[in-house]
């Protein structure tokens, strides 16, 4: 993809490099370590200071804070059920926690940690072990169950069971790969475009006008990311929880 | 064939999936704004599956992407 030269470098804002300086080099602690905990912090502070006041009537921190709760807890108590409610905490972390990885993502000179698979993979297999603890302490034997569904004729266990399996097994991989993906393709497209403003800009007297396209698209696709990061949370979170409904409620 | 065409090709074929994601996504969105214009009260219990199909459609496109990520850089 080389342009008298230049190159269109889209992946390489995704690697990892050590952060604060010699300490964190010693202990690979890198940048994408270095959000993480500023988004834990983050959603802290938010949720501490917000509801320190605990008014009546809200101000604007505790009126944000009670509507990620509000918003966490309906999803949970729809999908779920009235009984879902004792996973309301892992539910509401796993999406605040996600839905600032993929906002912090989108500043400027910020990394998303979203965007390494990694990370996507490590909070996916936290909730398929948990849906499977809790399908097998919930119903025990009963749980082998889930892999053929009651009132099927017999006759077609040798499809159904292997099918139910795989779809099982890979409930990890997909919720995973969506949320990676989602966010790897949104960067790398922002990225081509910001490589295409400089490389117009630089064609002589009329490649400053014609570069005002790609930016006007760049500021639409920032729109657009945000829409996505929301929506990924989002997304996570409502599989998360319809997991759950099936772990609960076995079908 | 050389091999980075033969990568170039590969990578074009793969996203070829995007042909039935985007005939899908537009599926669910069409269905779901009839849905809601049939029956406005209707909006709070189906956005949410609208949007989960959404999602799950999308996924394809991803592994497709994923697939010709693969293909041109690994």
């Amino acid at each position: 993809m080389a342009v008298e030269g230049k190159t269109i470098d889209a992946l390489s804002q995704f690697e990892l490099a050590p952060a604060l300086g010699p300490i964190g080099a010693s202990v690979n602690f890198t940048q994408s370590n270095l959000f993480m905990l500023i988004a834990a912090g983050l959603i802290l502070a938010l949720m501490h200071y917000g509801m320190r006041p605990a008014a009546v009537v809200p101000g604007r921190f505790q009126a944000l804070a009670e509507t990620f709760h509000e918003f966490a807890r309906n999803l949970v108590v729809e999908q779920v059920g009235p009984e879902g409610r004792r996973f309301f905490p892992f539910v509401f972390t796993l999406f605040m926690f996600i839905l600032f990885g993929n906002m912090l993502g989108l500043l400027p000179f910020a990394f998303t940690f979203t965007s390494h698979i990694a990370v996507t993979f490590t909070l996916a297999m936290i909730v398929f072990v948990l849906i499977t603890v809790v399908a097998i302490s919930l119903h025990g034997k009963k749980f082998l169950g889930y892999f053929f569904p009651e009132g099927a004729p017999i006759w077609l266990a040798p499809i159904i069971i292997p099918v139910e399996i795989v779809s099982y097994l890979s409930r990890p991989v997909s919720l995973s790969i969506r949320l990676f993906a989602n966010m790897v393709a949104g960067h790398v497209m922002l990225k081509v475009f910001a490589t295409f403003i400089v490389l117009l800009g630089g064609l002589g007297a009329v490649g400053p006008f014609i570069a005002v396209l790609p930016l006007a698209v760049n500021v639409a696709l920032v729109g657009f990311e945000v829409l996505v990061a929301f929506l990924q949370a989002y997304v996570f979170a409502i599989l998360t929880c319809i997991y759950l409904h099936d772990a609960v409620h076995l079908h | 064939m050389e091999v980075a065409a033969a990568k170039a090709l590969g990578a074009g074929i793969a996203v070829i999936a995007l042909f039935g994601v985007g005939l899908g996504i537009g599926n669910i969105f069409s269905t779901l704004i009839a849905t809601v214009g049939r029956n406005p009260a209707a909006r709070d219990a189906v956005f949410p599956i609208g949007i989960l199909g959404f999602a799950l459609t999308e996924a394809v496109a991803l592994f497709a992407l994923l697939i010709a990520f693969l293909i041109l850089f690994a």
